[in-house]
């Protein structure tokens, strides 16, 4: 088993084909939205592949050590320019295909007039500890 | 073996022995084990007197820790004092820990997390389920928050209001895993209500219960938020609701106001209409206006913004927000009710789809965006 973790994001990622901001949707588009999002999740629960998954808020702020005695510098909000992850979720899959497959599935939910939004999801390994042996 | 009687017996436990000199931390440890003694032996051998018998135990466990661990001069000390065996105590032992899990030297979360343990008897793997956080996390918290403590003596009462805060805190973290914080909050207002004359601590326990009638109302199914005004009022519990405004009703009549029975009488005339329409937003607003006199809170200047809208017009309520701070929470949400309640739809969609970028929860976001969605898709008429 491996751990994936699947970025959506709100920016920095390309553009996705059906790319119509969540606001000019009709209602029972956001909620088919929403629905496949949460069934998607409930059944990975159900094949023991659910690990955990997260929405962040729009607002990041990049912080830095400025010195000793000296408050953390921050450069405010993140600028239009930067990436910006909107949520998480991880995944504990037997193969790289299946996680690929799984990815595939999350961006296929539906968006404006019902399609699907064809997002960009990025899927990134998790870096692990080699196995311990034991007697 | 009966689970629910050791969780009720577990404060009053603590208490006494916080009561007779132990330190804190001692003495929960000691109860706990005695807690396991109980467990073996209840079942073949239930005592009379299980409230005395855990506090022997418990006495002994904490005389025993003692001796292993400080010098014999003081274990002599300490065996002068124990008390000659009889009937427990009638003292409430379980109000001194409230004062003392609510102590003003621990951080509200370190607060919440201690009244839930000692006080609640919830085990450090429920709260720590409570809070999605790791039980290893919430057992540091604990402890973290045991050592705190550790050293303070309770000679005299604390400050109910602190403790009552606490438990607005337990009680507005709602709920998920096996425990359900809102009613954990309610049990525990609803002892210390019983047991302190306050009537700020009647009035947060009216709050609760009128907040609570409404939950089963408040969201769809599939966790979507409904709107007050939107709500099956045939779901609210109606049993609750005349307890709240029982409550609410004694405590107003004491003449002493505070903020939560103002916020309570807020829910009560919330509750009491019996369609959304026939909201008395005229005595909501005046209570709002008690609520900025005991608080001068910017979030209750924003519901006063509201409940102006709804009493006077939209344009009175926008012209009571313009003199806040657009950074205040929902303020922007706010102002796009408003502004489509005054027939300013493009203006509304707009504000809606900004302000759930703010949000800051995932309900509330998915809320404001089919606000904006429908009035972005609307027939054009």
């Amino acid at each position: 088993m491996a751990k994936y973790l699947l970025l959506k994001h709100y920016r920095g990622a390309p553009a996705a084909v059906n790319d119509v901001p969540m606001d000019r949707w009709t209602p029972e588009e956001i909620s088919a939205h929403i629905q496949y999002m949460n069934d998607f999740a409930a059944r990975l629960e159900k094949t023991g592949e659910f690990v955990d998954g997260q929405a962040l808020a729009p607002e990041g702020t990049f912080v830095r050590y400025d010195g000793e005695g000296r408050p953390p510098v921050t450069d405010g909000p993140f600028p239009e320019t930067k990436d910006l992850i909107a949520g998480w979720m991880v995944i504990d899959v037997d193969t790289y295909d299946r996680a690929v497959a799984l990815a595939g599935e999350l961006s296929a939910a539906p968006g404006a007039g019902g399609k699907p939004i064809h997002e960009w999801l990025e899927l990134r390994p998790f870096l692990t500890a080699p196995p311990t042996v034991t007697e | 073996m009966d689970a629910e009687l050791l969780r009720r017996l577990t404060p009053s436990v603590i208490g006494v022995l916080v009561r007779r000199g132990a330190d804190f931390a001692a003495a929960e440890d000691a109860v706990q084990d005695a807690l396991v003694e109980a467990v073996r032996h209840w079942s073949a051998d239930p005592p009379r007197d299980p409230k005395g018998w855990l506090v022997t135990a418990a006495w002994r466990k904490f005389l025993d820790a003692t001796r292993a661990e400080t010098a014999r001069r003081r274990r002599e000390d300490l065996a002068d004092e124990e008390p000659a065996p009889g009937p427990a105590s009638a003292a409430d032992d379980t109000l001194q820990l409230y004062f003392l899990c609510a102590h003003p030297s621990l951080t509200p979360s370190s607060a919440v997390a201690l009244t839930l343990r000692a006080v609640g008897g919830l085990t450090t793997r429920q709260i720590a389920r409570a809070y999605l956080v790791p039980e290893a996390t919430m057992a540091q918290r604990i402890s973290r928050a045991k050592r705190t403590v550790s050293g303070v003596r309770f000679d005299r009462p604390g400050d109910v209001a602190t403790v009552l805060r606490v438990l607005y805190l337990v009680f507005n973290e709602g709920y998920s895993g096996d425990v359900d914080l809102a009613a954990e909050a309610i049990r525990l207002t609803r002892l210390l209500a019983a047991r302190v004359d306050h009537p700020e601590a009647a009035g947060l326990l009216a709050l609760m219960l009128l907040h609570h009638a409404r939950r089963a109302a408040r969201t769809t199914p599939d966790g979507g938020l409904v709107p007050l005004a939107e709500q099956d009022r045939g779901r609210w519990d109606t049993a609750l609701i005349s307890e709240g405004v029982g409550i609410l009703q004694a405590a107003l009549a004491r003449d002493r106001l505070g903020e939560f029975q103002a916020q309570a009488a807020v829910a009560a005339l919330h509750a009491d209409a019996p369609t959304a329409e026939e909201t008395d937003w005229t005595q909501i607003v005046e209570w709002y206006d008690e609520l900025v006199r005991l608080t001068d809170s910017p979030v209750v200047r924003l519901n006063r913004a509201v409940a102006v809208g709804e009493a006077e017009g939209p344009r009175a309520g926008l012209a009571a927000l313009a003199e806040l701070d657009v950074s205040l929470p929902r303020h922007t949400a706010v102002t796009a009710y408003l502004h489509e309640r005054d027939g300013d739809l493009a203006t509304a969609a707009r504000l809606y789809a900004e302000a759930a970028r703010k949000a800051s929860n995932l309900p509330e976001r998915d809320h404001l965006n089919r606000q904006a969605a429908r009035l972005n898709t609307r027939e054009p008429r």
